[in-house]
């Protein structure tokens, strides 16, 4: 093995598993800030224990997706030296103001919810749980505005002399074609995450035998309100998923005829592949079901538009890119992805995301008025949505990332040329071994508090002190409300 | 100004921001065995910091990712060039962050226990490392004309850069136990402020002989005044310690950690990085800095939001500004009852 490709596995392993956490984050912030708010607003008991049930699992899940945050951004400068020394005026800039206006707000504020049960007005309290959710998305979107710009590089030119790309336009940055598709499609993925979380554990603890029945009626609550969440926002993933696909054939044609596994130019009505098998170069198509014309339409919008394939488009990108070891800042390469990892990821993204809202339908169904449905499948199927969801948002950075190879900035710098020169095999193998592990060994600890607090379900109801209304002498001497 | 000097500048008030903010953390991550007697105590102790620490460690977050941004040379050299030390860094702070988490999710003695060493750990290695590193940042590494660093991890280790290590962790082991001794009631508080004197003490004498050592083969007469004002507060701060005077002392060490950086970054301009090989191969706040256009994006956002920072983690301080004492954790009892219930 070398750096690059230690390195690549690094980078895959850190970031998909950082990215288990981030859409329950900031799907689930946004729910708890709803159920407090309508705690606030009805003085409804219900709602309380749903903000402190599901803010304590909150807290689990945050807590290691703010762990493992830390290392994406250490990675870039350890492991990829020279695409840091390429990309940070562009790249740097926007991971630096996302430091600066969103995490700040995210670590102060949730500090203060997390402690402040007893020492902030009700109101103020639940603006803390707002703020942190406002936190998650602005570092959404410039996360995701430094990743559409890896995706399709806009507002910089290419300085020769320095060897890097030069910020030129800023909003340009900020409202690339690409981000704007981006930043809402993995938000409402997001929401349908958090959602499906909320749905999952509700259902299930309002199914099974051991709950009190005087507390069904309050999951049922909780599965009533995730389960439009999840509906709308599934509704809203598949109308991004598809301007982000037709935006994609446009600017990344390789990904997308990666992604359909389609290996020839469709001059009209190209068909939607359901199930193709490759040639295992990667050249020629073997067996294929497909949609007619639907391929065209989901890249074009017309039935008759024209799809680029995979052959023609390698010829296309050679003659574009050149193969000339000499080139300044590219590498003589293969210009087609791994297609069985596109094509596939791709598939599980769309089908486990759309199974999610299915999922999130029936059990609305099913549950409807207070009912109970005895058969087990109704509990497996509660507790595989919060799965189905949190693997999609996985798959869909697998098939963006993937897809875009042998790119890390498409079209400017190849992932070869991007790691870091002076970084031995044996520095970076140390690296990928210890991280590894250790997101191992911390999986099993997570999911083991996860099961834990899930099955002990919402604790009973206690009216909280409210600041504003008790004498502060009282206060000072009775226990902390919360305390680690 | 140069906008290259704003942003040097602003990277050494990030650098400010954390080591005096998380540097009482890791001090009060570090003193858990040794201050606490019981499992109150220690929750005491992790309480001080509970609402806190989070907060306090967005500030290397951002150090790091406005050098990337505004000295992408600087960020790629030195990130690549410290990796074995940086990683280690990053496990201490993954356990230490989960630590304060986790620890109290389950009521096992050896669950907590165990997280109890990473709280500890978690917060020693990086005190310890973080000196080692800016000592050799300071003294300068081997860099190559491509500002590659071309030493190994064993070129860090060297005695300078030992002592910036301890001096770093027995300045935040020293501000650690005042932060105690300022946030806390009863027997502890007490027990904090005498360690903090005997910690203090110990901390002088080896922040002297570094800060004189920086000053002797890099420092220059900005850096020297720094220096100088760094040791007189934290003498002053052991003296109001000693009269029973804890935010003042507080404030000393605050001071002192504050200028012993500004001086490390005054002795330091305006290279960033000096290369030992080579003084042609330094990487300077020029050579290692982004474009005029990107610094100026960076300046106006630097400028309309570090204020806003400040303020809401400094009222979050004011939130959270009353002692904590062992009769305000809630026993175990309560807590089964339900959180809070009282």
């Amino acid at each position: 093995m070398d750096v690059v490709e230690i390195a690549r596995w690094q980078f895959g392993i850190i970031t998909v598993y950082h990215f288990l956490f981030v859409p329950i984050t900031i799907g689930l912030s946004a729910i708890i800030a709803i159920f407090e708010t309508m705690w606030i607003r009805t003085g409804n008991p219900v709602y309380l224990r749903l903000t402190k049930f599901f803010g304590k699992l909150f807290l689990i899940n945050f807590a290691i997706g703010l762990v493992t945050g830390i290392v994406q951004e250490f990675q870039f400068g350890m492991n990829w030296s020279d695409y840091s020394r390429f990309v940070g005026d562009v790249f740097g800039s926007f991971l630096a103001i996302e430091g600066l206006l969103a995490f700040f707000l995210e670590s102060t504020f949730l500090g203060l919810w997390i402690f402040g049960w007893d020492k902030l007005p009700r109101w103020l309290h639940a603006g803390c749980m707002w703020l942190v959710h406002i936190g998650t998305l602005l570092s959404s979107y410039f996360i995701l505005a430094a990743n559409s710009w890896m995706q399709h590089p806009v507002g910089h030119s290419y300085n020769p002399e320095t060897g890097r790309a030069e910020l030129t336009d800023f909003w340009a940055v900020m409202f690339n074609k690409v981000q704007v598709v981006a930043f809402p499609h993995v938000v409402t993925a997001c929401y349908l995450t958090g959602g499906a979380f909320v749905l999952g554990v509700s259902a299930w603890l309002h199914l099974r035998k051991r709950t009190k029945d005087e507390d069904r009626p309050m999951y049922l609550t909780g599965v009533r309100i995730s389960a439009w969440i999840v509906l709308v926002a599934g509704l809203g993933t598949a109308i991004t998923g598809d301007l982000q696909g037709k935006v994609m054939t446009e600017v990344q044609p390789m990904k997308m005829a990666a992604a359909e596994g389609l290996y020839e130019t469709s001059e009209s009505c190209a068909p939607f592949s359901v199930f193709t098998v490759g040639t295992p170069d990667g050249r020629h198509e073997k067996f294929a079901v497909t949609v007619p014309c639907l391929l065209s339409f989901l890249g074009t919008g017309t039935f008759d538009g024209k799809v680029e394939g995979i052959n023609p488009l390698r010829e296309k990108y050679a003659e574009e890119y050149g193969t000339d070891p000499g080139a300044a800042y590219y590498h003589p390469t293969d210009y087609v992805p791994v297609i069985p990892v596109t094509y596939w990821s791709f598939r599980f993204m769309i089908g486990l995301g759309m199974g999610a809202a299915a999922g999130a339908a029936l059990l609305l169904w099913g549950l409807r008025g207070g009912r109970r449905p005895q058969a087990r499948w109704w509990s497996w199927l509660a507790l595989s949505l919060p799965f189905a969801a949190v693997f999609a948002n996985s798959f869909g950075w697998i098939f963006t990332e993937m897809g875009r190879q042998p790119w890390v900035v498409y079209g400017l710098m190849t992932v070869d040329n991007a790691v870091s020169p002076g970084v031995s095999v044996g520095e970076a193998l140390t690296s990928l071994l210890v991280l590894t592990g250790l997101y191992a060994v911390l999986a099993v600890i997570e999911f083991g508090l996860l099961v834990k607090y899930v099955k002990a379900g919402a604790e009973p109801f206690v009216e909280p002190p409210d600041p504003s209304l008790s004498s502060s002498d009282d206060a000072d001497d009775a226990p902390l409300t919360f305390a680690y | 100004m140069e906008l290259t000097t704003v942003w040097f500048i602003l990277i050494a008030v990030l650098w400010i921001g954390y080591f005096t903010l998380e540097g009482f953390d890791f001090g009060v991550g570090m003193l858990l065995p040794v201050l606490a007697r019981n499992d109150t105590e220690r929750r005491v102790m992790i309480n001080t910091i509970g609402p806190v620490w989070d907060g306090n460690e967005v500030w290397v977050l951002v150090a790091g990712g406005a050098t990337f941004a505004a000295f992408p040379e600087w960020y790629a050299t030195l990130f690549s060039g410290f990796y074995l030390p940086l990683l280690a860094i990053l496990v201490a702070l993954i356990l230490r962050g989960l630590a304060f988490e986790y620890r109290h999710k389950r009521p096992e003695a050896d669950w907590q226990a165990n997280w109890d060493r990473a709280i500890i750990y978690g917060s020693l290695v990086p005190a310890f490392l973080w000196g080692v590193a800016f000592a050799n940042i300071v003294r300068g590494v081997p860099i190559d004309a491509s500002f590659e660093f071309t030493g190994t991890t064993l070129t860090l280790l060297n005695p300078f850069g030992l002592l910036g290590g301890v001096v770093t962790t027995l300045l935040f082991l020293t501000h650690g136990a005042l932060f105690i001794a300022l946030k806390t009631d009863g027997d502890i508080r007490h027990r904090a402020r005498a360690l903090a004197l005997r910690l203090g003490a110990a901390a002088a004498v080896a922040a002297v002989a570094f800060l004189a050592w920086t000053q002797a083969i890099t420092g220059n007469g900005n850096s020297a005044p720094a220096f100088v004002v760094a040791a007189l507060a934290l003498v002053a701060g052991l003296v109001a310690a000693s009269r029973g005077r804890e935010g003042w002392a507080f404030t000393g060490t605050f001071v002192t950690i504050a200028l012993a950086v500004a001086g490390l970054f005054l002795a330091l301009f305006p290279d960033v990085m000096p290369s030992t090989t080579d003084a042609a191969h330094s990487l300077t706040a020029t050579n290692a800095a982004a474009t005029a256009y990107t610094l100026k994006v960076m300046t106006w956002v630097a400028l309309v939001f570090t204020p806003i920072v400040i303020g809401y983690q400094a009222w979050s301080y004011w939130v959270f500004r009353k002692r904590i004492a062992t009769h305000h954790i809630p026993t175990p009892e309560l807590a089964a009852e339900g959180a809070g219930a009282r």
